[in-house]
């Protein structure tokens, strides 16, 4: 008989159900027996229930011996993949070159850039600048923009070859499309947008912390026995390293052997989306319209007080099913995740499956005709009335007020 | 051709209700979906057959009740459907779970085109897809929002990217992840419905995959969850009241610092 990997110990359950309403997976049951029974097929055994349990009527099997740690010396430094796009630097590198160095002074190991396009002197100088010890730099035509196989495959080999302990990159299409390929030829321990990040002082392991459940709850997963170790980070919410024209470094040339550079896939045309400015993954500020805005052409109005603030216009899923807006400006479970400075939320009402979307926005101002509309909840500032009404009004405060 | 369809059953989010006092999750009672973007991958497989003949198989791992979504699956209109589930899969992240679902399409031999959804709404990682393409040595394109041509050597495939779309190539067999926008999904027809309830679900267990049981579930998953815990909630928000001039004047003086510093 094998050992299971978490039971309950019977004689010590009192029943009490705390073990219920801990799992995040509805798990467990108790049933008329008084004793908490946990289904193997529903547990991925995260360890809530553990912790809620105030009787230590629930036993884990010690996980595996931890790797002893000189296996892990030849894994040194933490890397950050640098996205470019047309030549130019995608700015989630530079917030994880901000969050990259803290963690590297904490490992007391260095913070190295890898870079993958071509024509990239200009490009790897800036990366320098930005706080990178090393920049590798795999230079070559083919590799002029994202291709998944060859991006894969040439990250892959410099991962094998150098070793990295950490590898960073932003959860962007990009990125996600490229490191899941990377971290499973290369064995390592991949978590998906990551929103916080920190190294357990005991260990030297990557704490990685990110929403799960449409953000209803944070989970901090470890790759405790595999190097490299391998983060999506979500764009918007670690800081930007500041560029300092003072600070050197070193550019390490790779070679890319042929084989590399292999592709099944070709890219036949690029289409930057018509009109759109300003695409909401990258905004600092939101103006987000929903049900509430009646029909497309109310979008306008949402239109120009992002106009004036210099920021992107987003949808709930409502206006996007009603055909008011392309999908691209989605913003919640089925659309895209954002993080801005001030997302502004305009006839919205909030559902689970937008906040989810939105919630981590810094500030976020909620106008809506509904006083109880759930959006209230997670409102930094909240006001009772007509989106179509107060919106011109804020647009034209806003303009006076920025000299616009 | 034979399009294989990787679908995961979910908790039904929509249901999900957050307790106010203990600001938990409230799951009791709450029903299990197909994940929202695997509908779109099965209508998408159903379409491809539609256009250019062959099958769809849509493939599970899961517990026993995710037979239910496999039956779905078939009631919009798949032809076969596989239950991949065992105790050895239990604790399984993204690496061991794209191994697994790699070592079943290996399995089913001559799948042309593999479908996944772009993500699964209770993980959120977009992990697997490309995993399961890594693990099978396949091309993939990510992110589908349209397939413009199709056939049993070539693939045309517009992927959606954070600031417009890009027309890929790729050579058959491949790897797609779909988004939302590349159709609407029909609902089961009679016909559909009772053909799920009669169809045979092939149920297939780790040792019938030949895999190295090393790297299914908990053994072969890196990543390990050390801890749950419920963000902290938003506190400190205030209700402007008063006439919609007080009102906006109040928000342009609350957030005109932040705006200005956004631009810069």
């Amino acid at each position: 008989m094998t050992q299971e990997p978490i039971k309950v110990i019977d004689d010590k359950c009192v029943g009490c159900r705390l073990c219920v309403k801990a799992c995040p997976f509805g798990a467990i049951t108790v049933g008329e027996s008084r004793v908490a029974v946990i289904d193997l097929t529903k547990c991925t055994l995260c360890g809530a229930c553990v912790e809620a349990c105030k009787f230590d009527a629930i036993e884990m099997a010690p996980k595996a011996a931890a790797a002893l740690p000189d296996a892990f010396s030849d894994y040194k430094d933490v890397w950050v993949f640098a996205e470019q796009s047309e030549g130019r630097i995608q700015s989630v590198t530079y917030e994880l070159l901000g969050e990259g160095r803290k963690l590297a002074d904490s490992l007391k190991m260095k913070l190295c850039a890898v870079l993958l396009g071509s024509n990239t002197k200009p490009l790897s100088d800036e990366l320098i600048r930005r706080g990178a010890d090393k920049v590798y730099v795999a230079d070559r035509p083919e590799l002029e923009y994202f291709q998944d196989e060859p991006y894969a495959a040439v990250l892959t080999d410099m991962v094998r070859r150098h070793k990295p302990n950490i590898v960073l990159c932003g959860a962007t299409t990009i990125g996600r499309s490229l490191i899941s390929r990377v971290a499973v030829a290369t064995n390592a321990g991949l978590t998906a947008d990551c929103t916080g990040l920190a190294i357990d002082p005991e260990t030297g392991n990557l704490l990685q912390t990110r929403p799960a459940f449409g953000g209803n709850i944070m989970a901090t997963i470890i790759t405790p026995n595999n190097r490299p170790q391998m983060a999506t980070v979500r764009h918007k919410v670690m800081k930007e390293s500041e560029s300092d024209a003072a600070r050197t470094g070193e550019v390490l040339a790779q070679t890319v052997a042929e084989a590399l550079l292999k592709t099944r896939t070709r890219r036949l045309k690029m289409v930057p989306e018509q009109g759109a400015t300003v695409s909401i993954a990258e905004a600092n500020i939101i103006v987000s319209g929903g049900r509430g805005m009646q029909k497309p052409e109310n979008f306008a109005v949402l239109a120009e007080l992002a106009g004036v603030l210099g920021g992107a216009v987003g949808a709930s899923r409502a206006a996007v099913d009603s055909d008011w807006i392309p999908y691209s400006h989605q913003v919640g479970q089925t659309g895209k995740t954002v993080c801005p400075k001030i997302y502004i939320a305009c006839g919205i009402s909030g559902q689970i499956q937008h906040l989810a979307g939105m919630s981590s926005s810094d500030v976020i101002v909620a106008i809506n005709r509904d006083a109880d509309a759930p959006i209230f909840k997670v409102a930094t500032y909240g006001i009772v009335g007509d989106a179509l009404k107060i919106v011109p009004m804020l647009t034209s405060a806003f303009r006076k007020a920025l000299g616009k | 051709m034979h399009f294989v369809v990787c679908i995961k059953q979910v908790p039904d989010t929509t249901e999900v209700r957050i307790d106010p006092k203990t600001n938990t999750l409230m799951r009791e009672g709450v029903a299990s979906i197909i994940n929202p973007f695997d509908v779109y991958a099965i209508e998408e497989g159903i379409r491809l057959r539609e256009r250019v003949g062959g099958k769809v198989t849509v493939i599970t791992m899961g517990p026993p009740q995710a037979e239910a979504a496999l039956r779905e699956a078939i009631s919009m209109g798949a032809d076969e459907a596989i239950l991949v589930s065992d105790r050895a899969f239990a604790g399984s992240d993204t690496w061991a779970t794209s191994y697994t679902l790699s070592m079943a399409i290996r399995k089913i031999g001559d799948a042309s085109v593999i479908i996944c959804g772009k993500q699964a709404s209770d993980g959120d990682t977009a992990q697997v897809g490309p995993g399961i393409a890594t693990h099978l040595d396949l091309p993939q394109i990510t992110y589908v929002r349209r397939i413009d041509e199709i056939d049993d050597k070539r693939i045309v495939a517009e992927r959606l990217l954070e600031d417009g779309h890009e027309v890929i190539e790729s050579s058959v067999p491949c790897l797609l992840t779909v988004v939302k926008e590349i159709n609407e999904p029909r609902l089961p027809s009679l016909r559909g419905k009772m053909a799920a309830k009669k169809a045979q679900i092939t149920s297939w267990k780790a040792a019938d995959l030949g895999a190295d049981p090393a790297r299914l579930g908990l053994n072969g998953s890196p990543t390990k969850v050390v801890k749950i815990f419920t963000p902290p909630p938003r506190g400190g928000g205030q209700m402007l009241a008063g006439e919609p001039e007080q009102v906006t004047a109040r928000l342009v003086e609350v957030l005109k610092e932040t705006v200005v510093g956004a631009a810069s």
